[in-house]
């Protein structure tokens, strides 16, 4: 497969040459396939929120590069604002950029910059509408009588309108409640699942980052310290706890049973995998 | 970035202009402007930036903050006193056309650069010592008298001091604002004025709407601890006269005596 991301020596520094001089993203090195769900994660001040907003040229690397599709994005310094149709990114609550008198020209607000009018326009406003999961009635709405898990559809629903080939999301489901994080995280998926398009998910939650992603990042202090497929970042539940992430619950259930000397796998993630686990184990051990 | 950007020019630092009472630096420096500006030989010229170099050797702030200070009004400096070199009155030392060149010109030119220059270097050894809280502070009480006449004093205080600590909140949301309208390939660089211009309103109504938010949320808060204006408020610093404000007010009141002294004994050069 081609890597629609690759990341070269990347580093950034804050201030650069000032006595405040703070170094938030370190050497990285690594390759985003085409298609995949990639989850970032790490603490707060890990460099996390740094490191995304390099890959669509909102900041510029201090040293190292970002390839699009094989080319550098800063190739071109004056063609920058085309790699952002192309790698779409939604902030951390991003219900606070929403301007316009109505959410429709809102979402519409994107794919307009790009150049887009007439009936393209409209359908890609109500395409990402859909996606978002925002009730058509809600289009011809102020963004600002939205409830607060409305305004955020609608935020996300403003990107997905550009069509992204990568879209990043920052933190998406902070603030919302369990109910919202649930329905927000699926929606995600089922969009990822429709477009096939890649999609960078940074968190703290590990509990949402192990349902939705196929690989995993770990930011620690500026730097990637394990970047592989989800089940086998869990499977270092010590290493993940000693820079002080934790991994989700039901995780560290098994891998606490593993220790006790049961033989389950490592890297269990969601309470019906492990479920099925112990079922079979106690099946075994003829104990049911 | 626009984060970079320093705001307010406090110098955190422990020299003897610093532990100065605001009070005192806020009065003294109102008397150094007045003083400044009733120099009228070269004799009170001296003394006057003579008292502006010790005040800023003993702040303890570099050199090149004053410098960076004094470039701001470079302009204007050169700008008038190029015009009162050629304005003086009396015979001319040089002409050329409608231009001429008076003793009484040159003397104008150098005291006027001579005052911007002082007047800059002492305001910003005020700025550079004092934190904005403690400034306001200090306002606060020295306009105390003006309560007599329903002057709304402390609340004035109060309002600058809410503006101050809300400046580098406020840099920040409009970054990130910037930040994320510019992932939406908003355009802010090119195209003329009114493009420009048009282009501002996806980050100033969100501002504007994020500002009026945090009001409203501090108000709440400030209610909840039973805020209800500055009647039988005690305060939590308290600031104090030390024998270093004495020191301070008696340099300075030598160096008004000596200007006043000069002023009467010595002829005018302007």
């Amino acid at each position: 497969m081609t890597k629609i991301l690759e990341l070269k020596n990347l580093s950034f520094v804050y201030g650069q040459g000032t006595p405040y001089e703070k170094c938030a993203v370190k050497n990285i090195n690594l390759g985003i396939d085409s298609g995949e769900l990639i989850g970032i994660i790490g603490h707060t001040g890990s460099g996390k929120s740094t490191l995304v907003q390099m890959l669509n040229g909102l900041i510029k690397p201090t040293e190292g590069q970002v390839l699009f599709n094989g080319k550098d994005i800063w190739e071109n310094p004056k063609e920058i604002r085309k790699i952002r149709f192309k790698v779409g990114m939604v902030f951390q609550y991003p219900e606070y950029q929403l301007f316009d008198e109505t959410v429709y020209k809102d979402i519409a607000f994107g794919p307009i910059n790009m150049g887009k009018s007439g009936k393209e326009l409209d359908s890609a406003v109500r395409k990402a509408a859909a996606f978002a999961g925002l009730a058509p009635d809600l289009l011809s709405k102020s963004p600002f009588d939205l409830s607060g898990g409305e305004k955020r559809r609608a935020a996300i629903a403003g990107v997905i309108a550009m069509d992204p080939e990568v879209l990043i999301l920052d933190e998406p489901t902070a603030g919302l409640d369990p109910m919202g994080r649930d329905v927000l995280l699926s929606q995600i998926v089922q969009y990822h699942k429709q477009r096939k398009n890649t999609i960078l998910l940074v968190s703290h939650s590990m509990e949402d980052v192990a349902r939705v992603a196929d690989r995993i990042i770990v930011m620690n202090s500026s730097e990637s310290v394990i970047f592989d497929k989800t089940e086998e970042v869990f499977s270092h539940g010590r290493e993940l706890e000693q820079i002080g992430l934790r991994v989700p619950q039901i995780t560290k259930i098994m891998l606490c049973l593993k220790e006790k000397g049961y033989d389950v796998p490592d890297g269990v993630l969601t309470v019906d995998d492990a479920f099925s686990c112990v079922y079979s184990l106690l099946k075994k051990e003829g104990k049911l | 970035m626009i984060r970079d950007v320093t705001l307010g020019q406090y110098y955190p630092g422990k020299s003897l202009v610093h532990r100065l009472d605001p009070r005192v630096k806020i009065v003294l420096l109102v008397a150094c402007i007045v003083i400044i500006f009733c120099t009228f030989n070269y004799l009170s010229l001296a003394l006057v930036t003579l008292f502006t170099v010790m005040c800023i050797a003993s702040s303890g702030v570099p050199a090149k903050f004053y410098f960076k200070s004094l470039k701001v009004i470079i302009t204007i400096v050169v700008i008038t006193s190029v015009l009162n070199l050629f304005y003086g009155t009396g015979d001319p030392l040089w002409e050329w056309g409608i231009l001429k060149i008076t003793v009484n010109g040159i003397n104008r030119a150098i005291f006027v650069t001579v005052r911007i220059v002082c007047l800059i270097l002492i305001s910003s050894c005020l700025t550079f010592t004092t934190s904005p809280t403690d400034l306001s502070d200090a306002l606060e009480r020295i306009m105390k008298p003006l309560n007599k006449i329903h002057f709304p004093v402390h609340e004035i205080a109060m309002m600058m001091s809410l503006a101050l600590r809300f400046v580098p909140t406020l840099i920040e949301e409009t970054d990130k604002i910037m930040q994320a309208q510019k992932a939406r390939v908003a355009d802010m660089e090119s195209g003329n004025i009114f493009q420009r211009l048009k282009a501002l309103i996806p980050i100033l109504i969100p501002l504007f709407v994020s500002a009026f938010r945090r009001a409203y949320d501090l108000a709440t808060a400030m209610e909840c601890r039973c805020y209800k204006g500055g009647d039988g408020r005690t305060r939590m610093k308290i600031i104090h006269m030390s024998k270093l404000d004495v020191l301070a007010i008696i340099t300075a009141a030598l160096l008004i005596c000596g200007v006043v002294l000069c002023n009467i004994f010595l002829t005018a050069v302007m």
